[in-house]
């Protein structure tokens, strides 16, 4: 019985591709390793390599097919000892042998989870962050003009024009982490900086994070600007200790007289299928810490604005980014230099019912609620945090003295967590306008599993802001 | 064909259990694998017929893995990342062929070819690869994070340099019970930059603890390579300052691999301390499965698969020496292939962990 190659996926998030050219002519021999296929998704070419040994017999799917289906027959292979008259009879109930995808452009190593947001194999993410959410009626940035053209932008895109504009700015603004110069950045976010401005200021560091976050911090303390990427917030684990003790403390240990102005930005939070050592939340850690500015947008325009406010900031900044969130487009006001400030909350979405607040990929969830509870008659309004130290408590205090309730969102831990962190202002500033317990949503209280099913499970989901809204307004 | 042979496993049937119904049988070369006396000498780089039959059958059981490994994730049965061992067998199969029983092993998240170096399950490592309930780590853990006390496998991890203190904290642990074993620690050329490797080292030598450190040199972390990322690529001399020896090995060679290992591992048994492999090896895929690989030509891959292929050259010495015949050698690619698509069978139709599980295995 002749053997099935079947269509591969790049990616768990690809569904169909164009079959761009076949390397591999009928009657070629393949073993095993072969480049039999090239393949194109929007995101990468790919080479397709054969599995097992034998001969193409039959090409079924032609060079230059568009929109050929993850998973569609694209060739058959006669085993040994097989000749063409097998096509014939084994037409019926070919073996499946998938052929191995071998990317090959454009897709960045780390980024299984990366951008165009479809859920993962089986149903990780569907609802949550996966998705783009509507768009949110955001109120207008004050600093905005009227007329103001906006382009649409991808997040990673986004943070790479801050970057750019701050060098362009500020030549002693540079950047350094793994992958960040000749790779274009493990997630792409570095793209075209090396060639722009060389590698005295887009550097490639081994893998060293402590050392570099020290050398990034000693470079700060001498007057450079740093922007150090980690390639996941997770890996800023083993550098944890420079960025607190040496980054965070040196102005006060001094007195005054030494601060260190730095950017330590990189993803944070679950990405899709990374499992426990590779997807937590540390939103909470960092904001814990006086000396530090904690900052995680939502929105490209955020995490432009912010990130050219936090590269010119005289102090340490973690600007938490999202895996997630990079490939998601949004509205990005093109100016010459377009500042977002550091420390204030925005409502993305006006209500009277309830106050939701979120941040960064949280921000999904809240407004895909929001929506839910519309159709219900219930108004959230949802607040966009953006910064989570130091805190635009005014902002929810005042929309929680409107609406007498509030839901906090995020994908972290529920303990000692940003959620806590509001709910305990909220109760010392508003407690006589709560009208129902404040509800956080988070993530669940486990290390993130593997296995599609849990995943799903651990990560929070609109279904649940949607109960907890309904919660704290005595609906149900 | 290759998918015909494949059964499925019984329903419900834990990966442990069918471990009995798929015995290898090359147990006993594995023996053979052991006993220095049956390798002929010239400079200790000759096999006897039955260790090259071993390494043979054990380093094309990895090969085939891996590339239905691949076949999986481009269906979408496996996600997040997931890191080939494919062009690196010589390394674990010539290692695991010096080390007794009990000696314990720990790796980073290449971590596929160890476990089945290590004599675990293919089924059971296939199923935590597609998140199965049979899985090792009942689907939690995934391509990165698998463990096995019975085959002292400690790991699966997934944070870059983490496994060196760890496994210098095994070594530590023999010498503390006195069991003369010996702990094996497999790191990557670009793990060998971070801090705690050296931290490691010297308390390693400081208390002369029972470890072999053994550096996968595969010529990239990441897209970065050695070059571009170590001050000194001799990576086999990064325990100088704490007078560790080290050697640099051909880490494509299985018998090259295996002599090595005899010498760091007696040295360590022999309560001498810590002593360094630098294996240099290549792996023929990307970093993981969407890393596109442009930061090194077609050329310098094919070189390798080519001229330098583990398998290809036990196989080849084996029909040179007369030890086998090509139709031996396809039997036993035919019976490796089987075992890997029972393994995938297996891991396609075990059904998800149960959602309880989510919560459990938290704290004891
Ligand atoms: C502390 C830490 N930093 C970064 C990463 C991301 N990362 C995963 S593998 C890898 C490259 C490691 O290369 P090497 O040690 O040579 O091992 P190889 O992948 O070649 O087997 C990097 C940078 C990580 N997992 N942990
Ligand atoms: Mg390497």
């Amino acid at each position: 019985m002749p053997i099935e190659v079947l269509m591969p996926a790049l990616s768990p998030t690809m569904e169909a591709g164009k079959l761009a050219k076949w390397l591999k002519k009928e009657g070629d021999a393949v073993k095993s390793g072969d480049v039999i296929a090239e393949i194109e998704t929007d995101k990468a070419t790919m080479e397709v390599e054969a599995v097992d040994e034998g001969v193409l017999g039959k090409i079924l799917i032609e060079d230059g097919s568009e929109d050929v289906k993850v998973n569609t027959p694209i060739a058959l292979i006669l085993a040994d000892g097989e000749d063409e008259s097998a096509l014939e009879k084994g037409g019926a109930a070919p073996e499946k042998a998938e052929a191995q995808p071998a990317p090959k452009d454009e897709t960045p190593a780390e980024t299984e989870a990366k951008s165009d947001g479809k859920p993962a194999s089986g149903p990780a993410k569907v609802e949550s962050a996966a998705a783009n959410p509507p768009a949110p009626e955001a109120l207008p940035e004050p600093d905005v003009p009227e007329g103001t053209e906006m382009v649409m932008t991808t997040v990673r895109d986004a943070l790479r024009d801050a970057m750019q504009e701050e060098m362009r700015r500020d030549d002693r603004v540079f950047l350094m982490g793994e992958e960040v110069a000749e790779y274009q950045g493990a997630y792409k976010v570095s793209q075209g900086l090396l060639d722009e401005f060389g590698k005295e200021r887009v550097i490639d560091t081994p893998i060293t994070e402590h050392g570099f976050a020290g050398v990034g911090v000693g470079a700060a303390l001498a007057g450079l600007k740093p922007i150090v990427e980690f390639m996941t917030f997770n890996f800023a684990m083993q550098a944890i200790d420079q960025i607190i003790n040496s980054a965070a403390k040196t102005l006060y240990m001094s007195g005054g007289q030494m601060g260190c102005s730095i950017v330590f930005r990189g993803a944070n939070g679950a990405a899709a299928r990374v499992a426990a050592q590779h997807s937590q939340d540390y939103a909470a850690w960092y904001s814990n810490v006086p000396g530090l500015t904690v900052i995680a947008p939502y929105t490209a325009a955020d995490a432009k604005g912010l990130l050219k406010a936090a590269i010119r900031d005289e102090n340490t900044v973690i600007f938490l980014e999202n895996e997630i969130l990079y490939g998601q487009q949004f509205p990005v006001p093109k100016l010459d230099d377009y500042v977002v400030p550091i420390g204030k909350a925005k409502i993305a979405r006006p209500g009277k019912d309830v106050t939701i607040v979120a941040w960064s990929i949280g921000m999904t969830y809240a407004l895909k609620a929001a929506e839910e509870l519309a159709k219900d008659g219930i108004e959230a309004e949802v607040i966009d945090l953006r910064t989570i130290r130091p805190m635009d408590t005014d902002t929810i205090i005042e929309s929680v003295k409107k609406t007498g309730r509030i839901v906090t969102v995020e994908e972290g831990w529920a303990q000692s967590g940003v959620g806590a962190e509001i709910s305990a202002r909220v109760t010392e500033r508003a407690f006589d306008w709560l009208d129902a317990p404040v509800i956080r949503v988070s993530g669940k209280d486990v290390p993130m599993p593997y296995a599609a099913n849990l995943e799903k499970l651990a990560l929070p989901s609109v279904a649940e802001v949607v109960e907890a809204a309904k919660a704290v307004c005595y609906r149900d | 064909m290759a998918a015909s042979a494949a059964k499925a496993a019984p329903k419900g049937e834990t990966a442990r259990a069918t471990k009995t119904a798929t015995p290898k049988p090359q147990r006993a070369s594995k023996t053979a694998g052991r006993d220095k006396a049956s390798a002929a000498t010239s400079g200790g780089l000759s096999f006897s017929k039955e260790q090259e039959l071993h390494a043979h059958r054990e380093m094309l059981l990895i090969r085939r893995f891996e590339e239905k490994a691949g076949q999986l994730y481009g269906m979408g049965l496996i996600g997040g990342f997931c890191h080939l061992y494919i062009g690196q067998e010589a390394v674990v199969i010539g290692m695991q062929m010096a080390v007794e029983p009990g000696d314990q092993v720990i790796t980073g998240y290449r971590d596929h070819g160890h476990m089945l170096a290590c004599e675990m399950d293919p089924k059971g490592v296939m199923a935590e690869l597609t998140g199965r309930r049979g899985g090792y780590s009942k689907g939690k853990g995934g391509s990165m994070h698998m463990f096995s006390v019975e085959k002292q496998f400690y790991g699966g991890h997934g944070i870059v340099g983490a496994q060196v203190s760890l496994g210098t904290g095994l070594a530590f642990a023999n010498k503390y019970k006195k069991n003369g074993k010996v702990s094996l620690v497999y790191f990557g050329d670009g793990a060998s930059n971070q801090g705690q490797v050296y931290e490691s080292f010297n308390m390693a030598k400081l208390w002369k603890l029972p470890v072999v450190y053994v550096i996968e040199n595969n010529k990239y972390g990441m897209g970065t390579s050695v070059e571009r990322a170590s001050s000194n690529t001799n990576l086999s001399q990064r325990g100088a300052s704490f007078d560790i020896p080290g050697e640099q090995v051909d880490g494509m060679d299985v018998r090259a691999v295996k002599a090595a290992g005899d010498r760091a591992i007696a040295h360590a048994r022999g309560g001498e301390g810590p002593y360094i492999l630098e294996m240099v090896t290549y792996r023929y895929r990307g970093h993981s499965m969407s890393d596109p690989a442009k930061y090194r030509s077609k050329d310098e891959v094919q070189k390798m698969r080519e001229t330098h292929d583990p398998i290809e050259q036990v196989r080849a010495r084996l029909i040179k020496d007369g030890h086998a015949s090509e139709d031996e050698l396809k039997a036993v690619d035919k019976e490796v292939r089987d075992i890997v698509n029972a393994a995938a069978e297996f891991a396609t139709n075990d059904a998800e962990p149960d959602p309880s599980e989510l919560w459990t295995d938290i704290l004891r």
